[in-house]
């Protein structure tokens, strides 16, 4: 058993890299419960921002200057690819969105590529090394940057579901598609804002990673995997699993990289996945079927 | 012929699914003010052409006029604007949203001053609701999300309301007084387009009638007359 401040600071650790998770995974929970299907393009996508907030930081924008204009850029990008590209190629069929965002994924990917070859990256940031001291464990600043806006982001996500015209009409969607269609619901413009608000988290998320980690063109992969396995913990489409589901995820890879080393970190993760399916298939926060 | 043109104009109207027709040359009116019926078993077209009313399926062939809009090239935005509203089959209310969330969505391509007003017209038809705005729509009962089903479409202030089968699934009791709440709506200047299968209720208090069999209008008249008419039964039970 490790003295109490390690294992502290273990979780601390893993609370911090869980938040940018359950970001990304709140873009994807949210895509799935409106349109009903997985966006594999979310992985590229998450890409392609850490690039772009790369490409800003040469041009000497700082990461967490950049997170507003490439959160709205990116909302912009998500909202006409969905309504132009993804909604009229997909003809209403579930299916044919997936394999056109499989689709976008190869293309996005490939770009990147060629564009940036598959060179791993990093920025040094002048404050990279600023930490907090807790006495027991330093926490660097830029991780701790990322817990805040991160959270801060998930609460506002929660907020516009919650308390606007536009979250209630996501919602109304989401659910009973008919019912908000014969309210005056604008279905189409919904699905559009749906999938922009997911391009804006995967934006947002990537100007927090990049200070932290590296920037390759396979590097949004990695982590919409494990994305991918908070949202089927938290419940499929559900907002507030997809952020407690991160944080939980976040803590258990950094709890397993301690006990069975470095490496072998994710393998808690799937552990825990393979236990909730097994033991509550919908998800800690999903609606029981 | 009514010297105004009637509020709703459907003229040989053809639609249905991925090459199955459902709808065969249908015309029908409905004028300013009346309650119309329309009458039919099941899998006759009844729900198919409410939702090419509503702009969610489109149209084959024909036209349809509500009001001066052609619904043919209007969207369901469009339609629901112009004050066409249609309550549908199964209710389709948000269940896990709050009866209050539920009406106000109601609203939603209304101003967000006319809002209030409107709360409070359907919290005076349904003072049930009023008790019950914070409670999560799929926990009321069977009669009160018919309530907040028909609350919702009257927060859109329609001007013609599309009831699709509202008794279904009602008790005989909440069924007298869906009734009555249709003629009071009705009373109060609101033009209703009733689909039912409860035949004798919906011609008791109908305008006029019609009878939808293999996606046309096989028989029409007043409710009254339709309600005396032997062919009625025929027609009606013999599909």
């Amino acid at each position: 058993m490790p003295a109490l401040d390690i294992l502290a600071a273990a979780v601390l650790n893993g609370l911090m890299t869980g938040a940018i998770y359950a970001l990304i995974a709140v873009g994807l929970t949210l895509v799935y419960g409106v349109l009903h299907i997985i966006n594999f393009a979310h992985g590229a996508m998450l890409s392609a921002a850490m690039f772009a907030a790369f490409l800003c930081f040469q041009i000497g924008i700082d990461p967490y200057l950049a997170i507003a204009p490439l959160a709205v850029a990116f909302f912009g990008a998500g909202y006409g690819l969905q309504r132009w590209l993804i909604g009229p190629a997909s003809h209403g069929d579930d299916r044919n969105i997936l394999l056109v965002t499989l689709g976008l994924s190869i293309i996005i990917e490939n770009l990147l590529l060629a564009s940036f070859r598959s060179d791993t990256r990093t920025i040094d940031v002048p404050y990279g090394f600023s930490s907090l001291d807790l006495g027991f464990t330093f926490l660097p600043l830029t991780r701790l940057m990322g817990f805040g806006v991160a959270c801060l982001v998930a609460a506002m996500f929660w907020l516009i579901l919650n308390w606007t015209d536009l979250g209630k009409a996501i919602r109304a969607v989401a659910r009973e598609k008919l019912g908000a269609t014969l309210v005056g619901i604008d279905v189409r413009h919904i699905y559009a804002v749906t999938f922009g608000l997911g391009a804006a988290s995967v934006a947002i998320a990537a100007c927090l990673l990049l200070p932290i980690f590296y920037v390759n063109p396979r590097v949004g992969n990695a982590y919409v995997l494990v994305a991918f396995t908070i949202v089927v913990l938290g419940g499929m489409g559900s907002v507030a699993g997809a952020f407690i589901g991160g944080l939980l995820i976040g803590v258990v890879e950094s709890l397993s990289g301690m006990y069975f080393g470095e490496s072998l970190g994710q393998l808690g993760i799937f552990l825990i996945f393979i236990v909730v399916l097994m033991v509550r298939p919908t998800g800690l926060f999903g609606a029981r079927a | 012929m009514p010297e105004t043109a009637p509020l709703l104009a459907i003229r040989d109207v053809h639609a249905g699914y991925d090459g199955t027709r459902i709808l065969n040359g249908l015309s029908m009116q409905v004028e300013a003010g009346e309650i119309v019926a329309l009458l039919g078993s099941n899998g006759v077209g009844k729900t198919t052409l409410n939702k090419v009313l509503s702009g969610v399926v489109p149209l084959t062939s024909g036209a349809i006029t509500f009001d001066g809009l052609d619904l043919g090239s209007a969207s369901a935005v469009d339609i629901v604007e112009a004050g066409l509203i249609h309550v549908p089959e199964g209710r389709k209310i948000f269940a896990d949203m709050s009866v209050l969330d539920n009406l106000t969505l109601g609203s939603y391509r209304r101003g967000k001053a006319s809002r209030k007003t409107n709360l409070e017209r359907v919290f005076a038809i349904f003072p049930r609701l009023k008790e019950r705005t914070a409670q999560m729509a799929g926990t009321l009962s069977g009669g009160e999300q018919q309530m907040l089903a028909i609350g919702r479409g009257l927060m859109a202030e329609p001007r013609l309301l599309i009831l699709d089968e509202p008794s279904l699934g009602l008790s005989p009791l909440l069924v007298e007084e869906l009734f009555d709440l249709i003629e009071r709506l009705n009373a109060s200047g609101l033009t209703i387009l009733l689909v039912e299968q409860n035949v004798a209720q919906s011609l008791d208090i109908a305008d006029k009638a019609h009878v939808l069999a293999e996606g046309r209008i096989a028989l029409s008249g007043t409710g009254r007359a339709l309600a005396d008419d032997p062919e009625l039964q025929k027609t009606y039970l013999g599909l």
